[in-house]
């Protein structure tokens, strides 16, 4: 364990002693609302009103709402299937994200996605992606449409690539931070160090558990910062956005951060000892976070109580809003499997046949 | 109408198209300075430049998925995969993203990507280098298959790929690269989905795709001297798969026999004969059969290699048994039709 990681580090760097006061104030709402929507999205999957899988970002807040901070609205993101904050922070309707978790009609993909693809087009978020690793190709692809486009400078688009830690042992990163480099394209890889890939810790499963260090191979320059700091990690992405744009090369930035909770919402986390999870619980950075604040007369005691009650009113109006809405409709079930239409695409359910009762009508044998 | 071999056809496609849309490009290893593996890119570095003829390190999965990145982006990325064998180093790319994508993100994005690759055995390649596994990507929703035989249907078939908004896998094969046809000039485009009936027969169909209908077309030609005469259904598309046609010929002919270069079990055939069980059950005079490769990894030594795969000798043997099943008796005067 180096320096970084043994910090406690729930308090925003010293670079706020600069910051407005207003951004800082919606840090902390965008923190809020992620916390209080996933918190609720956990007792909504309780209730059996989400399904599948459900990823939660329970205690990397800070990590997130800084990440997203950094990008501006022409930038492209990918990010993995604990995307759900991503979504909020990007700016994505709370209604329709808790609308896509509930599997309805006016969800980011009318439902087809569920928990972990999250997508919306409109916000340049292109996609949760749930089979790990999977989106650091299709990002790097999106990040060569970018360069393909037009060259390096201040103005260029650039794509943010999530991943978490488990990922930086999978043929596709090794393969995408090479093509990245090769073909010098405007990408920053983001590695949010959750230090566990389900119940196995980085030590276990990297031989170089110094996550930031290993685009070393491909000359890709890396970076650490706490993911407990929204500040220092808006400020580091920012950095590696702006390298990647204006010159057209990749950059690696872990995020060292931590979920509270386990992998997913049905995973007690039983490979964590009671100190581990009151350690992690002592660092949460939304609390910190929100003490700093208060403590720096940045945000008032009562506005920070009705900041919270604002995102839990958002969330109710969500949970409302996704309940109220309709399931998609069955006869859409073969809506969006093509783009473009061709002959002969098969539309059966379960029990049709492709070629039958209209052949054999009036069978006996004339055509 | 030139005369050109498949090779020639696919290339021209690729300039042509190139020519015609600034949003293609060409991705994959060895298509620029070398050429191409099989020369299919020969000549195409010099004339779209390093930004459009992309050469690739050794990363299949890494440059398949960039390609539906780029795709999603609004570009039409033309993958060469240098054969099918290495294409499931990105299968996780093509199954699990590209063809997905779509469906999954409710329509807000699409990903036009073809990936070109040849499959094909018999040229002493063993095992690893002579897979036919065209039928896992034809398995899956999402993905479209055209597998073309002739240079025509090359140049056709490529060009509907590269102008459709699906993620479509151009299945070539190492059999056929010099394999020579007529190719209409100028704009040219074959239906994605649409089988073709490539010689009319009345007395059995032989469906088949890629180098097999070829086969067909030889074994038809064998067994015309005897006074059989034998219809081939080029499937052209595995995905979508053109059943009205397949049905609508051996409702005609009675009896269907399938020829395919991959394995026998869960293969091409079988769901052909799944097809005509559904769709001509009550005209069939005999069993669908099936002329597949042997369940071997593919040996290197030649006699082994030959007598594993397919050929017009099995073919013209397997329709003399599915003949013989139904107490057909050829007809030397009808030699002549078809």
């Amino acid at each position: 364990m180096d320096a970084i990681q043994e910090r406690t580090a729930s308090r925003p760097s010293a670079a706020s002693a600069g910051e407005d006061a207003q951004l800082l104030r919606d840090y902390y709402r965008q923190m809020t609302l992620i916390r209080s929507f996933e918190l609720r999205a956990a007792e909504m999957y309780t209730r059996a009103k989400i399904g599948g899988y459900c990823h939660l970002n329970l205690g990397e807040e800070a990590t997130v709402v800084g990440l997203m901070a950094a990008l501006r609205p022409t930038d492209y993101l990918f990010t993995t299937y604990r995307d759900h904050g991503y979504a909020l922070a990007r700016g994505a309707d709370p209604g329709r994200v808790m609308a896509e978790l509930f599997g309805r009609a006016t969800g980011l993909s009318g439902g087809r996605g569920g928990s972990m693809h999250l997508f919306d087009a409109g916000l340049r978020m292109l996609g949760g992606y749930a089979i790990v690793g999977g989106q650091m190709p299709p990002a790097t692809g999106a990040a060569l449409a970018i360069a393909h486009r037009g060259g390096p400078g201040p103005d260029s688009e650039a794509v943010m690539c999530l991943l978490g830690d488990g990922t930086t042992n999978i043929g596709a990163f090794h393969e995408s931070l090479n093509l990245a480099a090769v073909w010098h394209l405007p990408i920053a890889y983001i590695i949010v160090n959750n230090h566990l890939g389900m119940g196995t810790s980085v030590e276990a499963a990297s031989g170089e558990p110094a996550l930031y260090r290993r685009g070393s191979a491909y000359r890709i320059p890396g970076a650490r910062v706490d993911g407990n700091d929204v500040i220092a990690v808006r400020d580091a992405a920012q950095a590696a956005l702006d390298q990647a744009r204006s010159e057209h090369r990749p950059r690696l930035l872990e995020a060292v951060s931590y979920r509270l909770r386990g992998h997913s919402v049905v995973d007690p986390a039983q490979y964590r000892s009671a100190q581990e999870t009151q350690r992690l619980r002592a660092q949460d950075p939304l609390p910190a976070f929100r003490a700093y604040l208060i403590d720096h007369h940045i945000l008032e005691p009562d506005t920070a109580v009705r900041i919270d009650e604002e995102a839990e009113r958002a969330v109710t109006a969500a949970v409302d809003f996704a309940d109220a809405s309709p399931p998609p409709d069955t006869e859409t079930l073969f809506d969006h499997v093509y783009a473009t239409e061709v002959a002969n695409t098969y539309r059966g359910l379960p029990g049709d046949t492709p070629i039958g009762p209209a052949v054999h009508a009036g069978s006996g044998g004339g055509e | 109408m030139a005369v050109v071999t498949y090779r020639q056809a696919l290339h021209d496609t690729l300039q042509a198209e190139l020519r015609r849309d600034e949003n293609v490009l060409l991705i994959g290893e060895e298509i620029g300075v070398f050429e191409g593996s099989y020369k299919i890119t020969a000549g195409l570095l010099d004339e779209f430049g390093p930004r459009r003829v992309r050469d690739t390190p050794i990363s299949e999965e890494g440059f398949a998925g960039a390609a539906v990145g780029a795709a999603m982006l609004g570009l039409r990325p033309i993958v060469e995969i240098m054969t099918i064998n290495f294409s499931l180093l990105a299968i996780d790319q093509i199954v699990n993203h590209a063809a997905k994508m779509h469906a999954m993100f409710g329509g807000q994005v699409r990903v036009p990507m073809v990936i070109r690759t040849p499959g094909g055995g018999g040229q002493q390649l063993a095992a690893t280098h002579s897979q036919n596994l065209e039928v896992y990507y034809a398995h899956v929703p999402g993905l479209k298959v055209v597998a073309p035989a002739t240079p025509a249907d090359a140049k056709g078939l490529l060009t509907a790929a590269i102008r459709d908004d699906d993620p479509v896998l151009v299945l070539e094969n190492l059999a056929l690269y010099n394999t020579k046809g007529e190719v209409p000039d100028g704009e040219h485009t074959v239906p994605i989905g649409t089988a073709a009936v490539i010689r009319s027969g009345s007395d059995v169909t032989v469906v088949a795709y890629s180098r097999g209908s070829l086969v067909a077309l030889e074994a038809a030609r064998r067994l015309e001297a005897d006074g059989i005469s034998v219809e081939v259904v080029d499937l052209r598309s595995l995905r979508p798969l053109d059943r009205q046609t397949v049905c609508a010929s051996v409702r005609k002919t009675t009896r269907a026999v399938v020829f395919e270069d991959d394995w026998l079990s869960y293969g091409i055939g079988a769901e052909i004969a799944a097809t005509i069980a559904e769709g001509a059950f009550d005209r069939l005079d005999a069993p669908v059969r099936r002329v597949a490769a042997a369940e071997v990894p593919l040996p290197y030594a030649k006699p082994l290699e030959r007598a594993a795969l397919p050929d017009a000798t099995a073919l013209v043997r397997v329709i003399h048994e599915t003949l013989d099943a139904s107490g057909f008796t050829a007809h030397p005067a009808a030699s002549t039709v078809g």
